[in-house]
């Protein structure tokens, strides 16, 4: 046992979650009280002890079923339950020939058309039978996704495979027809968006019982430590945003609004302390007065800081446009911790933003303007630094000043036109500060057409943003 | 680690979950299998979460189900030991020394001026010091500043306070800590580590659907169910602020209260604001509530 939980610790670490000596301890302790049979209580304690951070929990219970899911047969789902499964599979098939007229009933799942089986799956996802779902589940990765042992391909390639056979699009649509036709005639708008998402979710659920049972497959295959190599993923803050896909631009999009709030609260509280000034003397003689001139009560200079003022020019050519997103929502989220934020987006022409986030709440919407409204091709839609920055020189070079600090994001990847540093020299001679982030890994930095230490020698620092984590870090500093 | 010299007050994870059903607490598997191993390990548990999901109510309920007192510490920035933990009650010391004006010698008073007598206890001195069985409820723990933290560390991990001038007071009987937090700022690593942790989230449709069903007398089965499914609906849009649970609840009190038996989108619409706190959140789910696609 002892062994068995040391191993999952090291995976776990290797995962790249943060699994504490005591923690360890802890896990050991709480197994004695929860048999390892019940599993669901069996991960939560695991997941009570090891893991201390909600946004870890995915990557942990990833883990946790590649780890446990054939680890000898005592930790296995038991096998009765299988055994369950394959008779109400036989059960089903048999009503459904007799309703077909068929005689030869008890086949395995070969016998049965892809028309049938979809006719089953239907009905299954129709009645939301949990049972049934799992079962569906299974034999549809056994009939489909062709898995051979030993062949090095990943388990998305076997989901896809599965899941292009089985048709889930049309299947929704099917299964709101059949609704409407038990309903006897037409749905009200809000039924019919209750019953879609009811239909969804169990989609949705149905989608991760065979991806479980890939995986499952593929354990018994190559063994979990192989395996948990493989679907090993990345925390959402270490998730790089030019190499995110499109899940994992989702599960960023849920990390970034916790972490603004918990940024503007830090950033808040930081102005509020160590607010230690020196002794103002004319308050307190004036304070005084009311003790009869003894001056009881010291009064204090408070340091007021002034917010920046920040002005974010952002590249959002396709190759870094999902940072630039990022930044413009993380700046926008916490603009209270500003004086003053204005944007402005390129790719070879500039265009200011600004107006699109002043004239709605929702930032969601204004990112969405940004990418459809903005006017930011000037010739080919090719990035140009060179010349975005000489006309945002020329049109707003008048607005930067002291108190400015100016963010420059991107690759400064200029397709080999002219540089134009000089209007970054000259922007850093006017403004507070001048930074530069780049969200290239910084190995990348100054290769083929990358020219960011070009410009690097007139800004006050540039910084390798890959991933929120480093985004986060920076923003702080800024505040 | 400590001695557990209490009594396990729970028989098994399933235990639990019926025991809190019982008080009107439906308690998902994590949640009572959270709750027993905070027993049988004798360590706290931070409950963290968003706003709203019952994670105060889960030690009131464990309180009420154990027949425990309820000690509560509700936390704010600027609490420190002496609203936490323990203060001399400096009036009554200093009465105290008046009164015995001469008679005494100097070390009399000075011993006795700092006993038990002269203090007053705070929360967590009160949940240590307790003979009959407590549940100790630290509130919002993340509004305390990092520093404070420090403050509960040691009645956390070894169940104990150390008051300079009377020594250790250990606990008489380990009693049952829950720290909730709504993560408005990453908690110290010092203070997770001698924590179980758990996450309490919005509740999955069931057992939303079972939670308005036991806590709104009289609700149809049909009426929970699509309540449920109208917030599991809501909260799939992109908010400010979703609903909670216990808004949910507040909504389902007033569709029984205008004997709504259906709802349909005029009375969703007409009743949102129930719901939704914010004028934007609002107009957004009206019309995504009413347009399909």
């Amino acid at each position: 046992m002892i062994e068995l939980l040391n191993g999952f610790v090291v995976e776990l670490r290797n995962a790249g979650l943060p699994v504490s000596l005591t923690e360890n301890l802890d896990a050991m302790e709480a197994v004695q009280h929860i048999p390892i049979e019940d599993r669901e209580a069996f991960k939560y304690a695991l997941g009570a002890t090891l893991i201390k951070n909600n946004a870890h929990w995915r990557a942990f219970e990833t883990v946790f079923e590649v780890y446990f899911s054939l680890r000898g047969p005592e930790y296995r789902i038991s096998d009765d339950e299988d055994a369950d499964v394959d008779e109400m599979w036989r059960e089903m098939q048999e009503q459904m020939r007799q309703g077909e007229g068929k005689g030869s009933a008890g086949g395995s799942m070969d016998d049965l058309t892809p028309e049938e089986i979809a006719h089953m799956l239907m009905r299954a996802l129709l009645d939301g039978d949990q049972a049934m779902t799992r079962a569906m589940a299974k034999q549809s990765v056994q009939r489909f996704a062709g898995m051979e042992p030993g062949r090095p391909v990943g388990g998305t390639y076997y989901l896809y495979r599965t899941l292009r056979n089985l048709d889930l699009d049309s299947m929704l649509e099917k299964l709101m027809e059949a609704t409407r036709e038990q309903a006897g005639g037409e749905l009200t708008p809000l039924e019919e968006r209750l019953e879609r998402e009811e239909y969804e979710d169990r989609i949705e659920k149905f989608k991760a019982e065979i991806e479980a049972e890939i995986r499952r497959r593929l354990v018994a295959d190559r063994g979990a430590e192989a395996m948990a190599k493989t679907l090993r993923k990345p925390l959402p803050e270490d998730v790089e945003f030019m190499h995110a896909s499109r899940d994992e631009m989702q599960s960023l999009k849920k990390a970034l609004y916790p972490l603004t709030r918990k940024l503007a609260a830090r950033l808040a509280r930081k102005r509020r302390h160590g607010r230690k000034g020196p002794l103002d003397f004319r308050n307190t003689v004036r304070h005084s007065l009311s003790y009869g001139g003894v001056p009881a009560e010291p009064k204090f200079k408070y340091p007021r800081p002034a917010k920046p003022e920040l002005m974010v020019v952002a590249d959002i050519s396709g190759s870094v446009a999902a940072f630039a997103r990022f930044t413009l929502m993380l700046v926008y989220a916490i603009q209270g911790q500003f004086s003053k934020v204005r944007s402005f987006v390129f790719i070879d022409g500039l265009d200011e933003v600004t107006e699109y986030f002043k004239s709605t709440e929702d930032i969601a919407e204004a990112i969405h303007r940004v990418n459809t409204e903005a006017d930011v091709v000037w010739v080919d839609g090719h990035s140009d630094y060179g010349h975005a920055f000489e006309v945002f020189w020329e049109r707003y070079g008048k607005d930067v000043g002291p108190k400015t600090t100016v963010l420059l994001l991107g690759d400064a990847r200029n397709n080999y036109h002219a540089s134009q540093s000089w209007v970054v020299k000259e922007m850093d001679a006017k403004a507070r500060h001048v930074y530069w982030l780049n969200p290239e890994p910084k190995s990348y930095w100054n290769t083929g057409d990358s020219i960011v230490g070009e410009y690097a020698n007139h800004t006050d620092g540039v910084y390798e943003c890959r991933n929120l984590r480093q985004l986060e870090a920076f923003v702080e500093k800024l505040a | 680690m400590t001695e557990t010299a209490t009594e396990p007050r729970f028989e098994s994870v399933q235990a639990v979950r019926d025991a809190l059903r019982d008080v009107d607490y439906l308690a998902d598997e994590g949640i009572a299998g959270v709750a027993y191993l905070a027993d049988r390990l004798g360590k706290p548990v931070l409950i963290e979460g968003p706003a709203g999901t019952g994670k105060t109510q889960l030690a009131k309920s464990i309180a009420e189900m154990t027949g425990s007192r309820l000690i509560r510490l509700q936390c704010y920035e600027g609490l420190d030991e002496s609203k936490a933990l323990y203060e001399w009650n400096y009036k009554k010391q200093l009465l105290r020394i008046q009164a015995d004006r001469g008679s005494d010698s100097w070390s009399d008073i000075h011993d006795d001026i700092f006993s038990d007598e002269f203090l007053l206890t705070r929360p967590l001195l009160e949940a240590i010091t307790a003979t009959e069985p407590v549940v100790l409820l630290i509130d919002e723990v993340d509004r305390v500043e990092v520093e404070t933290e420090a403050l509960l560390l040691e009645i956390l991990s070894d169940y104990q306070v150390s008051i300079p001038e009377l020594g250790t007071i250990e606990a008489t009987q380990i009693p049952l800590v829950f720290l909730t937090s709504n993560n408005t700022r990453e908690l110290s690593e010092a203070l997770k580590r001698r924590c179980l942790y758990l996450h309490v989230d919005y509740p999955t449709l069931e057992r939303e659907k079972e939670i308005v069903l036991a806590k709104v007398p009289g609700v149809t089965d049909n009426l929970a169910d699509q309540i449920s499914r109208i917030m599991r609906s809501i909260r799939q849009l992109d908010l400010k602020k979703s609903p909670s649970v216990s808004e949910t609840l507040d909504w389902a009190r007033t569709l029984m209260l205008l004997n709504v038996d259906v709802i349909d989108e005029k009375i969703a619409k007409d009743t949102l604001h129930i719901l939704l706190k914010y004028q934007t959140d609002i107009a957004k789910a009206a019309k995504e509530l009413s347009v399909d696609e």
